[in-house]
């Protein structure tokens, strides 16, 4: 603080100061916090606010766990909480949809760091920028699309005489496969560019002198180049990870008569049935998962917050 | 070096990723020009501009356009300020404070939209101050100015704090110093700042939804017609969409290359 009043002098600071303090409380914390406390509170009419009926309580966390319904997973029936299956089948998918990107994007991000010639990477990196900067919205829109039941994927294929009839492309993987395609096509950018910004700052004579060594071309990916890569690999992971269990636009766009997502439930809470408090509790279990995933992948990788957000 | 055929298939690899990320895009812009009720390009019904037209006569997408503009505008002016301040803030410190503040700027960047949304809808009720675009623009701001502010403390390392020490030693106010050395230096940063926060406001939908009581955004109202029986209108508007992303790439490209031959000009120089 010393110091920033040295550079700054007191006007100045007090300005950066208090900017940063609003921010920071009025946008983040205290909302926060707010978030919390509300989670706790009962749904009672207004005028009961304040009575005895107003206590805190841990009920609208177990909203999660009442109706119960049978639920078929792969032939087996077990009757389960269905709100609780739909918060594990999101985190399940969201990790799934993780773990698809990182195998996509790992060899082209090692193909545009390495090994593209000079002169076409800036054409190539530009086309990328457009479906990056075409919103998510579009870019779930246009499979919506494309997946259509008599859509363009359908007839095409109904054309080469690869399928006879049109097909619910939405429908396979228990209801969640046009989900997962979309989850997969609108946050995979976010995978690749931190994993080859990662690569890009790794001195490609390291990778000639392993393969110098005798190494194998795996054993250079895995001793050399992947260690290298860990905070673009964490980066990647947290955003898309991040940006999958929170999508609400993708899950409404590709859904399926069977699927329903996390958000998705949230948004019943707060707005069909006007319960802001057993919203705010869902929404909060939404921040505990992306924290702790957020924490896993830190020790994974061994990296700091800083690698993570750029 | 690994052998050649392996590189042939990383090639063939590159660009069968690239027709994956664009051929969607070019297949909902095409749906946009087929006169068929329902947003398709298969089968081709033939060539219209009606969905433009359309499009023009919605008065409630004119509603929604202008709406996400002012929001836009507004997250604009609230985010670039609060971030280039965040930044000087983080910037001048050290230690285990920097890290705290440094962690509690970056935690909207790690939140899902919609409990940013939920919780400023939240708190601010708790004031009496009810829904509406007013909070979509507030709760944007939150994760907005940690970008502008990832953004300024980036260029801000390559300032030399020697210039500022100069500055006030040759007996400049603090505010010269801001308005004729350090702001100067951080402009490349703030315009691209402000650029990526309009975009981002646009675009926004997750904090939006849950903050913006019935007001409609462009993409909430492309969200809700999505539901409500679809036309090709929507894909007139993501056309136009796409239009001005392109041009919004293709200017800053342009911009970056001139930036990089004038640097390489003054260093041969």
């Amino acid at each position: 603080m010393g110091e920033l009043l040295r550079r700054y002098g007191t006007g100045l600071t007090t300005l950066a100061v208090s900017l940063t303090a609003f921010w920071l409380l009025a946008l983040v914390i205290l909302p926060y916090i707010g978030l919390f406390e509300q989670s706790f509170r009962p749904y009672i009419p207004v005028a009961d606010l304040g009575g005895p009926k107003d206590f805190y309580s841990i009920n609208n966390y177990l909203a999660v766990i009442n109706n119960p319904a049978d639920i078929n997973l792969a032939g087996l029936v077990v009757r389960i909480p269905i709100h609780l299956w739909v918060f594990f089948i999101t985190i399940f998918y969201s990790c799934v949809v993780t773990l698809f990107s990182l195998m996509i994007c790992y060899p082209l991000a090692y193909y545009l760091s390495k090994v593209i010639s000079p002169r076409s990477l800036p054409s190539y990196l530009l086309l990328l920028v457009i479906p990056m900067w075409v919103s998510e919205l579009l870019r779930s829109f246009s499979w919506f699309i494309l997946l259509a039941y008599k859509g363009p994927l359908s007839l095409i294929l109904m054309d080469l005489g690869i399928i006879s009839s049109p097909i619910h492309w939405t429908w396979g993987l228990g209801g969640y496969s046009g989900i997962i395609i979309g989850l997969a096509y609108s946050y995979i950018l976010f995978m690749l560019f931190p994993l080859f910004n990662a690569m890009s700052s790794l001195d490609t004579n390291q990778i000639e002198a392993s393969e110098d060594l005798g190494a194998k071309w795996w054993q250079t990916h895995w001793r050399v180049i992947v260690p290298h890569s860990k905070p673009g690999i964490a980066s990647g992971c947290v955003t898309v990870f991040m940006l999958s269990v929170g999508s609400i636009l993708v899950p409404t766009l590709l859904a399926s008569p069977a699927s329903r997502w996390f958000t998705e439930i949230i948004q019943q809470w707060m707005f069909e049935g006007q319960d802001w408090n057993t919203g705010a509790a869902y929404a909060f279990l939404l921040l505990v998962v992306c924290t702790i995933f957020v924490t896993l992948m830190m020790r994974l990788f061994k990296v700091g917050l800083a690698d993570i957000a750029k | 070096m690994q052998s050649k055929p392996s590189h042939t298939i990383l090639k063939v690899y590159s660009i069968i990723f690239l027709i994956y990320m664009l051929l969607p895009l070019v297949v909902m812009g095409g749906a946009a020009f087929n006169d068929s009720r329902f947003p398709s390009v298969m089968p081709w019904q033939g060539f219209t501009w009606r969905w433009f037209v359309d499009l023009y006569n919605d008065d409630t997408m004119w509603e929604a356009a202008r709406n996400t503009f002012f929001v836009a505008i507004a997250v604009v002016c609230l985010s670039v300020p609060i971030g280039t301040a965040g930044a000087l803030l983080v910037n001048s410190l050290k230690g285990r404070s920097r890290t705290l503040l440094y962690a509690t700027m970056i935690a909207p960047v790690l939140t899902p939209g919609a409990v940013i949304g939920i919780s400023t809808l939240l708190f601010w009720y708790k004031f009496n101050v009810p829904a509406g675009l007013h909070l979509s623009a507030v709760g944007q701001t939150s994760f907005v100015s940690a970008y502008v502010m990832l953004m300024v403390l980036a260029r801000l390392q390559s300032f030399d704090p020697g210039l500022e020490e100069a500055a006030l030693d040759l007996g400049a106010s603090h505010s010269q110093m801001l308005r004729r050395v350090l702001l100067p230096h951080l402009y490349p940063a703030l315009g691209a700042g402000a650029v990526l926060a309009f975009f981002q406001s646009v675009e926004n939908f997750n904090t939006t939804q849950f903050t913006r009581g019935s007001s409609q955004t462009l993409t909430v109202y492309v969200g809700s017609k999505v539901r409500s029986g679809i036309t090709p209108t929507i894909n007139a508007l993501a056309m136009i969409m796409i239009l001005i992303t392109i041009i919004a790439v293709v200017a800053l490209e342009i911009k970056r290359r001139r930036d990089l031959a004038k640097a390489a000009a003054l260093g041969l120089a």
